[in-house]
Parts: structure tokens; sequence; C-alpha cells
């Protein structure tokens, strides 16, 4: 079931005629400003579009079609009517750099989910700017060195990260002109403290962590931690990567941290789109406020008609500036405001128990069926970590050889080979929307899986089968690149 | 399931938080509402935001879209899909893609393009950073941006390339256009790049040939700034004077995507073969299975951050993947002659609405030659006049008095596809009484 690409479908002359000006509009445009040939685009009609890109889609294992466990990506069900009602046509036709009295419906949501966001982190404001985790992690540390820098202290340039971190942080770190210095982990999960204590000094700006951390557990000496790494001068940033795990059962700005960020397009379900777009909104505490990166809402007292006003570089003079052309990605926005505004408290809370819950479920299933738990003797958070090296020491049959079985059993393959400490290692993440059923029947794909592995392991090594393409040549694909659809004449030139 | 962990209530899930940092309930969380409540609110919002008629172009363009183009984005099989980490099992959003990467390729005249980063102003930030890497001729850490350039893109880049130490440095403008006279001022200095767009900020038109030509001489990079929209018409970068732009990069958004209060848009960028391993962003390539059998999967990972931690080429992970598929579909649907038709009427329409704001006392064309955004020079400060029209639901355009201090009283306007002749009726009438004129003046 191959898909033609688009380009092959072209007809010269082709087009769905009626999505552009019927009649030639006219130009005195000088020559030299005139490119010579057409681009090369299809040329195919409203149907073959919307064929070709319908049996594109089946294609896809996706959240509405399959069980999707990718630990650390918080895969739940975004509930339709969020996108339908973000798509109202006043709001999407509504310009950036239109008049704030023609913008207060919109500015109203966004003022809200500051308040929201600032409510279920314990931070003390909040910026919606960042477009995604990555640049909320940029956004965060530039904030750090700012604060430095605001002090005279120009020496701090180290960003302590521990091993198990996700990459973005240690690149986030360089990106912003700091040195990334990376602390091990424990066996039990935890960071280790003696590391830490040698690590911090008058050179460090800060520290990233998430909590719970990417190995699955809640690092239980937060509070200890954020002692240190103040006493030092450093501050704290939280990678809000796991917010799930724990939303409404702890706030990090309890935990001690200074500066965090969001990824809505997880703990508060919008969209994963295929890779994004996504949302990394960050929260401060007092001493960072001034830093925050623009623009903001802010709201007038007393009674204007138009009370919602945007907050920019006259209002916030230190700060860290504009990270995208206008706010970021505004739609994502509403779409994590509607779904907060239909949880409301409570369902929030039941956000992190549900997840939990699932996750603990699966794993002591998986560990009662025979499987190694990465840390047995912690209790997952909303994700955990199984390590199937004795498997493949004794069958040969890897991490990744199961992921692409479980695609022919129906299952999106949980994450594999992060966090790079674990050898071999599944990250599994159910989330809260996933019914007991949904985890039996994976649980049981895992054991099928394992018990062929012993008897036939080259019906896993040969998995997938059911999908439209078999395993790829990923050598093939970097060596001889094919990044880009070329006519055959071309081709044979 | 409480038995099968061995406790036995849910709040024992969290024993491990310390018991100082648990919290029991959220402080000014408002209560659940039903969906259909949420429909209600949503609707009174949006109500607010009301439906006035837009003449502000400034980076964000508002284009005809086709409801296929969003009726498809929105399937969940693409909705709500992540990352094509696991190629056998996303090989629909892997070949979007790859199609996607051919025809910004197309449009731009250049060789590959990435799965697109998050906006216009970010792609050009990480296409500064891009050409420092990449000029291997150059050690400078120094880029000429021309003041033609979008305002917030520049002081995006600025923000970012900072922490790199990377200066950008600024070209005067002559006309609306970069001031090829004042080049010389630079020559026998190293910069790594100069960076163009075209058109410009003000809808102006560089002279690219020579801006190019000029730079290549110098060993400096050339980075283009483009609204993809119009490459449907105007030479594109890959075909720049003599050699051709290194590395195209903008604003994505009029390819099928709403204005929507400023995003989500996609940022595009597009480079010559040789520097691809420079790129940021993941980018997809076509190889084959098992079988022999053609297919489609992320390449090049050794640039990334999953890889290479500190040392990546950029801290970015998301892209703007629902975009780049909505883009896809409607540049599928459009084809080149739908753009170029789409392109043109949006330059037509800007001129006609221009010359006849132009026919009232007070207000000028600043430049004659511009392409779908119009400069026009006012008698009086232009926030006011801004204000009242906006009481009138007519939304005139960007008030250029603040980036661009030196044009004075400047109003940037911009009239697409969407707007009719009844819009800019519209548009002049109220203008004309805002002025304090009669119709007929």
């Amino acid at each position: 079931m191959t898909e033609a690409i688009i380009f092959e479908l072209s007809e010269p002359g082709r087009r769905a005629a009626n999505h552009a000006p019927a009649k030639e509009p006219s130009h005195a445009l000088p020559a030299q400003f005139l490119r010579q040939d057409p681009p090369l685009l299809p040329e195919v009609s409203e149907l073959q579009v919307v064929r070709h890109f319908t049996r594109l889609s089946q294609q896809n294992f996706s959240i509405d079609t399959h069980f999707y466990p990718l630990g650390s990506c918080t895969m739940k069900y975004n509930p339709k009517v969020c996108n339908q009602l973000a798509m109202l046509p006043e709001f999407t036709a509504r310009h950036p750099l239109g008049s704030t009295e023609h913008a207060q419906g919109f500015m109203e949501c966004m003022f809200e989910l500051q308040e929201m966001l600032k409510a279920v982190t314990g931070m003390s404001a909040i910026s919606l700017t960042p477009m995604a985790g990555a640049q909320g992690e940029y956004a965060g540390v530039a904030m750090i060195r700012a604060y430095h820098e605001a002090r005279g202290d120009h020496e701090r340039r180290e960003i302590i990260v521990p091993d198990a971190a996700h990459g973005t942080n240690p690149a986030t770190a360089t990106m912003c002109g700091c040195v990334a210095v990376e602390i091990p982990t424990r066996p039990d999960g935890d960071v280790d403290m003696d590391a830490l204590r040698n690590a911090v000094g008058p050179q460090t700006a800060g520290i990233m962590l998430t909590n719970p951390s990417t190995l699955g557990v809640f690092e239980r000496q937060i509070s200890e931690i954020a002692e240190i790494v103040h006493e030092a001068g450093g501050l704290l940033y939280y990678d809000g990567a796991n917010l799930n795990a724990i939303l409404g059962r702890a706030l990090p700005g309890d935990m001690g941290f200074d500066v965090i960020h969001i990824n809505l397009h997880k703990t508060f379900s919008t969209p994963h789109g295929g890779g994004g777009p996504g949302s990394g909104v960050v929260g401060v505490n007092p001493r960072l406020e001034p830093f925050l990166p623009i623009p903001m809402v802010g709201k007038r007292e007393g009674d204007s008609a138009s009370p919602y006003v945007w907050l920019t570089e006259s209002d916030r003079p230190q700060s860290i500036g504009r990270l995208s052309t206008f706010m970021g990605n505004a739609g994502i926005l509403l779409r994590a405001y509607i779904y907060m505004r239909l949880l409301g408290a409570e369902g929030m809370r039941r956000v992190s128990e549900y997840a939990t819950l699932n996750a603990n479920y699966l794993m002591t299933v998986l560990a009662a069926a025979g499987f190694e738990i990465a840390f047995p003797q912690r209790r997952a958070s909303h994700e955990f970590i199984i390590s199937l090296k004795q498997i493949t020491r004794e069958t040969g049959i890897s991490a990744m050889d199961f992921a692409k079985a479980l695609l022919d059993r129906g299952f999106h393959a949980p994450t594999t080979y992060f966090p790079l400490l674990v050898p071999e290692c599944l990250l599994i993440e159910p989330t809260e929307t996933e019914t007991k059923k949904e985890l039996d029947a994976f649980a049981s794909a895992m054991i099928e899986i394992r018990d062929q592995a012993h008897e036939s392991p080259q019906a896993i090594k040969d998995a997938p089968l059911t999908t439209p393409v078999r395993r790829l040549d990923d050598v093939r694909a970097a060596r001889q690149l094919d990044l880009v659809w070329k006519p055959a004449s071309e081709l044979s030139e | 399931m409480l038995q099968q962990i061995g406790i036995k209530d849910t709040e024992q899930l969290f024993d491990e938080i310390p018991a100082d940092l648990r919290i029991d309930h959220f402080d000014s969380v408002p209560d659940a509402l039903g969906e259909a409540a949420v429909i209600r609110l949503m609707r009174s919002r949006a109500a607010a935001d009301g439906d006035a008629i837009s003449f502000i172009g400034a980076g964000a363009y508002e284009h005809h879209i086709p409801a296929v183009v969003w009726d498809i984005a929105t399937r969940g099989e693409f909705y709500s899909a992540y990352t094509p980490y696991q190629a056998e099992a996303s090989q629909g959003t892997l070949q979007v893609i790859y199609e996607y990467q051919s025809m910004m390729a197309g449009l731009t005249g250049l060789d590959v393009a990435n799965a697109s980063l998050y906006d216009g102003a970010t792609a050009f930030a990480e296409a500064c950073l891009m050409a420092v890497r990449a000029n291997r001729k150059s050690k400078s850490r120094k880029i000429l941006v021309s003041r033609s350039v979008h305002p917030v893109y520049r002081q995006v880049a600025a923000g970012i390339v900072r922490g790199q130490g990377i200066e950008l440095v600024e070209l005067s403008l002559k006309d609306g256009c970069t001031d090829l006279t004042a080049l010389k001022a630079f020559d026998g200095e190293d910069f790594a790049a100069i960076c163009i767009q075209q058109p410009t900020f003000l809808g102006t038109l560089e002279d690219v040939d020579a801006l190019t030509n000029w730079a290549h001489e110098r060993t400096m990079f050339v980075v283009a700034i483009c609204n993809p929209m119009t490459l449907s018409v105007l030479t594109p970068p890959g075909l720049w004077g003599d050699e051709g732009a290194d590395i195209a990069c903008g604003e994505g958004q009029p390819m099928g995507i709403p204005v929507s209060s400023g995003g989500p848009y996609f940022g595009y960028m597009v480079c010559r073969q040789a520097i691809v391993r420079q790129m940021p962003g993941r980018i997809v390539g076509r190889t084959v299975d098992l079988d022999g059998k053609p297919g489609f999967t992320l390449t090049l990972q050794a640039r990334e951050q999953h890889i290479r931690r500190s040392k990546a080429t950029s801290n970015i992970c998301t892209n703007q993947g629902l975009m780049v598929t909505a883009a896809t579909i409607y540049m599928s649907l459009l084809g080149s002659e739908g753009l170029r038709r789409t392109a043109l009427q949006c330059h037509e329409n800007t001129r006609s609405l221009a010359y006849r704001l132009a026919e009232l006392e007070g207000i000028s064309v600043a430049y004659d030659m511009f392409f779908h955004e119009a400069v026009l020079q006012l008698d009086r400060p232009v926030q006011p006049v801004i204000d009242a029209l906006s009481q009138q639901n007519i939304l005139a355009g960007y008030d250029l008095s603040a980036t661009y201090p030196e044009l004075g009283n400047a109003l940037l306007v911009c009239a697409t596809d969407a707007r009719t002749e009844e819009d800019m009726d519209l548009f002049v009438a109220i203008m004309t009484a805002v002025l304090g004129q009669s119709e007929a003046a």
C-alpha cells in the first residue's frame, strides 16, 4: 500500500481552480524581479489532493487510532472540542497586530491561562510566548544568565545537568553561551549528592532538573538540592516535561525552583501534530520576574471596556526580549486554556492520580510477568523503565526489536534507548486516558513477544510485517541523501 | 488495580513525595465546566474579538484557505501523532514532510529543506547561527543585516545569537531599500553573512542580484528571507546574483495557515546541498526497506540534540509538523499557477488601495515599487488614525513610527486576496471621514 509521491500524480495544467482568482491579475513589476520558470509544484485536482493526504494519514499510528505509550511524551487523548473551539473563525481571523479592543476575548483567555498556570506550578508570574519545550528551556537559562549579569555576577557560566536529562538540556546550555556540567545519578535513581556538592561553586549559574526525573521516579532530595544550589549562588530550573505526574500533588514553586517551563502539548493535552507545534510556557518566582520574555498579557484595574493589555518593552525593560515574531503559538495556548477549563481544579488532580495509577499498575503487571524493572524498589511516577538486557543476552532480541514487534500487535512502541543510562530500555508512559483493558492487552503483547523471542527470534527480527513498510535502511538514507523529489528526466541527467 | 500494585488507596501512589511538599487542592483554579458550558464560554469570548476587517500585513497575511486544508490536517491520524521516530508507523507524516521539503526546494530554487522551525523570526535566528557555522571561509562572528528585514526578526535573532557571541550589524536604507552606496564602508571587513529580505518588510523590492554578488565577492554567505507566497512570482533565492543565495528562510504562514493571533505558524529553511550537515532541525530522507520497497525516515540525526547533546547544531526538538502538513496540502491544491495568481491578486489589491488612499489630501505613497505591502506617508501622527479606524471596525495597518522613526508618520498597509472591492471601498470611505474630508474631495 505504497502511496505515490504527489508529484507523480501531476498532469500539466491541471489544478483545483476555484481557490485562486479566475481572472489574471494585472501588475507592473519590472522583469528584473520576476522568476522565469514556475516552481516545481504538483498539478492535481482537489479530489486527488483529498485522497492522497487521507491515504497518507492512514499510514500513521496516532493517539486516536492506537495505544501510544511513548515515555516522556505524555500521549494522552486530545479532546476534540479544544480544537474545534480554538478554530472559531473570530480566533483564526484575528491579526496578531490588531488593536486590543478587537482582542479582548482572546486576551481574557490568555490572562486567565497565565493565572491558572501560576496556581498549578506555584510560580509568581508566567510568560506564554515560548513555542516549544526547548524554547522554554532557552528562555529559562537566558533569564538565569540575565539575573546573574544584572547583579554584576559575570563568571557564572556553568549549568549542572544530571546524566539522565533530556538532550535539549545540555544543548540549551550551549545555545545560551553556558557550559553543561553533567553529574551522575545514584543506582536508586536520585541525584548523587556528593557529586552535586563537588560540582557547585562560584562558577555555577544553575541546575536543570526534571522532577519526577526521566528515570520515572520522584527526586526525594529536592529540597536539599535546592539548598545546596542556592547556597552556592545558583538558581534552579524545572524542566516541566513530567509535570503530568504531580499535577495537584506538589508544586515546583514549593520545591525551591526559580524558573520552570511547561510543555502544554504534554500535560495540557494540546496536539502533538506529528512533531509540533508545541508550547513551552515559562514561569518564575519573584526574583526572575523582571526578565520574563515578552509580550505578556496584563489587566488594567477599573472598569475600562478593554481591560486587557499587552505588556511589552516599555513595561518590562529588563526582559530577555522577544522569542517569536508575535506572541508564540497562540492557537495552542487557546487549546490548553480550553482543556484546563474542561477539567477544572479537581479534574487536573485526577490527571496525576490516574496517570500514576496506570503506570504503577502496568509496571507491577510486567514485573510479575518477569520483566526487569529498572528501579524496582521505587514507586513509578507516570512512567517507568524496563530493561531488556537479559532477554537481549539470551536471545539476541534488542529493545528496538521489541519496539518493532509491538507495532505488529497494534501498539505504538514506548520510547527506546532513552534515558541513555539504562541498557536496552523501554520508557513506558501509559497516561491517564487509557483503560485497564488496554493496559492488560499491552502487557499480554509484551509477554507474547518475549516468549517468541525465545522460541523463534527470527520472527521478531523480521518485524514489523503489518506496517506500510518494513524496517528501513537508515544507513542508506544518510549516505545516499534523497531529501527532495526530482522528475525522472532530471535524475537521468 | 490497587490490589495489583499492593496499595490501599491512590494517595499512596504519591508516598515518595516528601510530606512537606504535598498539596491536597489548588488555590484559585476554577471548577470544571461541561463541554456545553465551555462551548458557550468560548463562543462569547470569540464574539468579543469581533470581526474587524484587517489591512495589516507586517509578517502575517490573511489569504483564502481552501476547506480541504484544515479538514484533512486535523484528522486524528495527523493531529494526534507524534514525531516520526518509529518510521514504520509514521510513513504518512514522513512522506508529507518529504513532499513539503520538495515543494520548498522548488519555490526557493535551493537544494534541501528541513522539516520546519518554529516561525519566521526563529528561522531567521537559526539561519544566522548556521551561516556562522557553515561559512568556512570567514572567521567572523559578525553578520550584516539590512534594516529592511522585519524589525522583530532582527530583535529576536539579536537576542538568540548574542548568547554565542555573534553580533548583527545593521545596513542602512535609502528609498525603502538597502543603501547600496553605504556598502563601501564595510569593504575589507570580514563578515560571515549578509541577510536580505525580499520583498522587504516595507513591501519594497531589493536589488538582490547586486547585493548577492557584492557579498559573494567578499566570501560572505547570503541569507535570503522571503515570503513563500511571493516566490511564485519573484526570482527565487537560488537564482539571486551569479551564484544564488546560500540559505533561504522565512515565515511559512501564508501557505494555508490562518493568522490566528500570531501562531502557530512555521518557519522554513532551505539551503545548498553542500552545507546540509550544518542545518538545524529534523530532515526526512527517502530510502528503502528490507524488501527494497521505498520508504521514508528521519535522517542526518547526528546533528541533533538527542544524539549530540551539548554539541548539537541547535537545541531544537519540536518542529511545527501540523502546520507543515497544512502547508503541503495548501501548496498541492494551489499549484504554482494558483500561488502566482493569489500573489499577484494581493499585489493588485494593495496597489489599488494605496493609490486610492493617496488621492486623499494628507496621504501619499512613499515608494512606488512594492509587492503586496505599501508605505503610506501621512500628514499627521499615525496611531490616532489607526485608533479612529479601529472604532469603525477597520484595522488600518501597521504604524511604522516606532520601528522606523526616520520615515516620520508612516503607515504600512496590505490588501490580500481576502479583501474584496467592498472592503476597500469601506476603508477609503472611513479614512476619508477620519481625515475630516468629504467623500467627494
